[in-house]
């Protein structure tokens, strides 16, 4: 028998992102953290660890990818900007799956403790969506590798104490065998980054690799599964975040209706804006069922598997999530374009999701293909 | 497309070919072929070359200073312009209060107001809506008391496009709150210098700062300001606002756009892929039946006949083809979208791009796109002014 039931764990992590959110993580808090030198608040960060969100994702009790998927709905709702998707979602994840030795373990464990900062570098300036896409190079000299070649939008990739980074040791630019992960120092030798911020409020950076010491994580040229599973689940992990968003901007809006007067009434009451907040419901509602349903594909050892369900989420929470932003601003008016309303935030950042891990066509091709 | 020029028309065309080649600012023109915006320099510097031919308010009266063209001659100097990627028309003055006041205005307001609207010596802005007065525009609460020969001016105008660069203002207020509440208002015309103004700039999502808060604190407006009867404003500012929905089409706009997003396909090697390929497709078809709409238009215009129902539904389609081409060029360009990089759309940003040199203002353009079905009336109060003048429901 199906049991999408959470578990006495799973209902406790919730509720505790849910109260920080609630509590702790109003939008002028949300504001104060993105206002801070590296786009993101440290305190909060370390308050994370000590919440013992920092090793989900990795470690035994919260290990799975709807454990993730419960705290980055949670995190979506509130629009909270650190960094727990690059650090902990992605390169920590990636060092554990690929397997980084004792270092590795001991870098994990500083990640989780909210003490060393990780970000994982696999986009490039031309690669657009494919991960085999890498121009970046390693070679070996003696018993270390150098690296040579750009990343490029590596979330919160300026504060990153180290780097996971996608680098090719054979092969050429779009083929899978031959790409390798290093972790880098982020500020060793031969590193420098360029930081901007993004239109999501956030931060990313693009990196130059010239001869830049790292160290090999797993074994060199097999790394392909490891990158596509890690992509994955950074997909997978968006698609939840899409859920708080979304939920935060149905709320808002229907708030908002209910409020808002012209012509002497709400205009909650205006026919024509109550289908469009049902459908902004239905759009919602059809993405948690499929993410409800599906999240735990994602860590289905048959990767065909995992790729129908990612696939199928990111579809589904893309749509979606389109829908929701783009009516939540309409049906708002006027009010929802200003920089000082929450909703237009929540609609910057679901359009980004929506670029992120593969876009609808790209995911229906993959889905299509599978 | 069966559309015939006479001999007269080519050699007009070929005449503002050449105008445009000699006359518009470079520097203006690749600013709008990039997308980049533009600022207020811009628009008046290619209005006032324009002045000097006596094209730069082509659709007014020609006893105001218009042209008298054919709508054929009209279409290909939006055409022309357009494909050239000229500024557009300076809307508030021009395109909204200089019909009003050359329809409904005094002889001494058009000798007045007209000459430096025209010359573009002037800017004008749009005092309409209100923080509670939004759709519902005819709820309007600032108060204009008549005080001896001034009116006396106390509330909050909002949404103000570029009121920062406004020397006049048109405003709506209310006289009187007895009756319907159209029946009290009183449309106004307002020096931005006057005492007791103060314009709080608003930053819409993208980061941009272009609309603004004004308000108005026992600001005099002399009587002679007023355009037409007191009490009568809400005629005289439904009459403009048909204007405005009319000039909402925006097909040179939309073309450009097109253009820019097969660039940035190509560069991106989606433009074979057979799912986008179709969807660029038929957003060029839409631009087709809009401007199909257009030529309809034009010709029943120009066989003297009324304007049929098509124009109702020319603000619709027109930002709903605008949002439609900012959504497929943030699909297009990717992940590439994500930097925010506000200063690479100043004038004589000059660094390296981040990522594709088209990349900066695809998002922010979109997230301010979201605007253009929310203000000039709302798509939803559109489709119910249809849905009761046309269908009669
Ligand atoms: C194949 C079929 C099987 C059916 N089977 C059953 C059955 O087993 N038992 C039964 O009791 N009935 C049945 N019905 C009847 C069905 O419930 C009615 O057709 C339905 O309630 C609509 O009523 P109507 O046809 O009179 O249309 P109307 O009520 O006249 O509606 C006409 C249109 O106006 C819209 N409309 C009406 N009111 C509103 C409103 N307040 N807001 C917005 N739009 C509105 C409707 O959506 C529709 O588009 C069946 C109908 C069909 C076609
Ligand atoms: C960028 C920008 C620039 C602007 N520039 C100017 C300017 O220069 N001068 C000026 O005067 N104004 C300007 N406006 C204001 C604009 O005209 C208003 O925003 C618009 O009229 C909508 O009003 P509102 O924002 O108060 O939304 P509301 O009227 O509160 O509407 C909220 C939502 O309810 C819907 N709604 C309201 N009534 C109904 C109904 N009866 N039936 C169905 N749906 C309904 C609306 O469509 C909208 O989706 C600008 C607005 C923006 C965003």
């Amino acid at each position: 028998m199906l049991n999408l039931e959470l578990n006495e764990g799973q209902l406790l992590l919730r509720e505790s992102v849910e109260r920080f959110v609630e509590r702790e993580y109003s939008f002028e808090r949300h504001r104060a953290s993105v206002a801070e030198d590296e786009g993101f608040s440290r305190t909060l960060w370390k308050e994370f660890a000590e919440l013992g969100w920092l090793g989900v994702g990795l470690d035994s009790e919260f290990g799975g990818a709807r454990d993730v998927a419960l705290l980055m709905e949670g995190l979506g709702r509130g629009l909270v900007v650190e960094p727990f998707l690059p650090s902990i979602v992605m390169a920590a994840k990636a060092i554990a799956i690929a397997g980084g030795g004792d270092e590795g373990s001991e870098i994990i464990a500083r990640a989780a403790t909210g003490d060393h900062l990780l970000s994982f570098a696999f986009t490039e300036p031309r690669s657009r969506y494919r991960i085999d896409h890498v121009t970046t190079r390693a070679t070996r000299s003696g018993g270390s590798w150098a690296l040579n070649g750009r990343k490029s939008l590596v979330f919160n990739g300026d504060a990153a104490d180290s780097l996971v980074v996608t680098a090719r040791t054979s092969g050429s630019t779009r083929e899978q065998g031959g790409l390798s992960l290093f972790l880098v120092d982020g500020e060793g030798d031969g590193v420098s980054r360029r930081a901007y911020p993004t239109n999501d409020s956030r931060r990313a950076a693009d990196i130059d690799f010239h001869d830049a010491p790292g160290r090999l994580l797993g074994v060199a040229g097999e790394a392909h599964t490891v990158i596509a599973e890690v992509v994955d689940r950074a997909a997978a992990a968006v698609c939840a975040e899409s859920l708080g968003l979304m939920s935060r901007l149905n709320d808002l809006t229907v708030d908002y209706s209910k409020t808002r007067e012209q012509f002497g009434q709400p205009i909650g009451r205006f026919q024509v804006l109550q289908h469009r907040m049902v459908d902004m419901f239905v759009a919602l509602e059809e993405s948690r069922s499929m993410t409800t349903v599906y999240m735990g594909d994602v860590d289905a050892t048959d990767a065909v598997e995992r790729q129908r369900a990612v696939s199928a989420m990111k579809v589904q929470c893309d749509k979606a999530g389109r829908l929701v932003g783009q009516e939540a601003v309409q049906l708002h008016g006027g009010i929802a374009m200003t920089q000082d309303y929450e909703a237009g935030h929540h609609f910057k950042r679901l359009s980004v999701i929506h670029r992120l891990f593969g876009d609808i066509d790209w995911h229906l091709d993959r889905f299509a293909s599978l | 497309m069966q559309m015939t020029f006479t001999d007269a028309d080519e050699a007009f065309r070929d005449e503002l070919r050449d105008f445009i080649e000699r006359e518009c600012d470079p520097g203006s023109r690749e600013r709008m072929e990039k997308g980049l915006g533009i600022g207020k320099e811009d628009y008046v510097d290619w209005h006032r070359k324009l002045a000097t031919k006596g094209w730069s308010c082509p659709h007014w009266p020609v006893e105001h200073g218009g042209c008298d063209w054919t709508p054929v001659r009209h279409y290909i100097f939006e055409a022309e312009t357009g494909e050239a990627c000229c500024p557009p028309p300076v809307p508030f003055g021009p395109e909204m209060v200089a019909p009003v006041v050359w329809t409904f205005g005094t002889r001494e307001q058009q000798r007045q107001h007209l000459p430096p609207i025209l010359a573009g010596d002037l800017w004008w802005a749009q005092g309409y809506s209100e923080p509670n007065s939004g759709s519902d525009l005819a709820s309007l609460r600032t108060a204009a008391r008549l005080d001896g020969d001034h009116y006396v001016v106390n509330g909050t105008k909002t949404w103000t496009t570029m009121a920062h660069f406004a020397d006049w203002i048109f405003l709506l207020v209310r006289t009187s709150s007895e009756g319907k509440k159209q029946e009290g208002i009183t449309f106004l015309l307002v020096d931005m210098t006057s005492p007791g103004i103060t314009i709080h700039p608003i930053i819409t999502m993208e980061g941009g700062h272009e609309v603004n808060q004004v308000v108005f604190d026992d600001v005099r407006v002399p009587a002679a300001n007023r355009i037409g009867e007191e009490n009568r404003g809400w005629t005289y500012a439904k009459f403009l606002l048909g204007y405005e929905r009319f000039n909402m089409a925006g097909i040179p706009q939309a073309k450009r756009q097109m253009k820019r997003l097969r660039h940035i396909a190509g560069d991106q090697g989606i433009d074979s892929d057979p799912g986008f390929r179709a969807r660029m497709a038929d957003a060029e078809i839409q631009i087709m039946a809009l401007e199909s709409t257009m030529l309809r238009l034009l010709s029943s215009v120009a066989a003297g006949k009324d304007p049929g129902n098509e124009a109702s539904y020319i603000k619709i389609r027109g930002t709903e083809i605008d949002q439609l081409m900012t959504e497929l060029a943030m699909e297009a360009a990717g992940p590439y979208v994500l930097p925010y990089a506000p200063r690479a759309l100043e004038e004589g940003w000059n660094e390296e791009p981040l990522g594709p040199d088209y990349a900066a203002p695809v998002a922010p353009d979109y997230f301010n796109t979201r605007k253009v079905t929310i203000y000039g009336g709302s798509n939803e109060i559109q489709k119910n002014i249809i849905a009761k003048h046309v269908l009669g429901l």
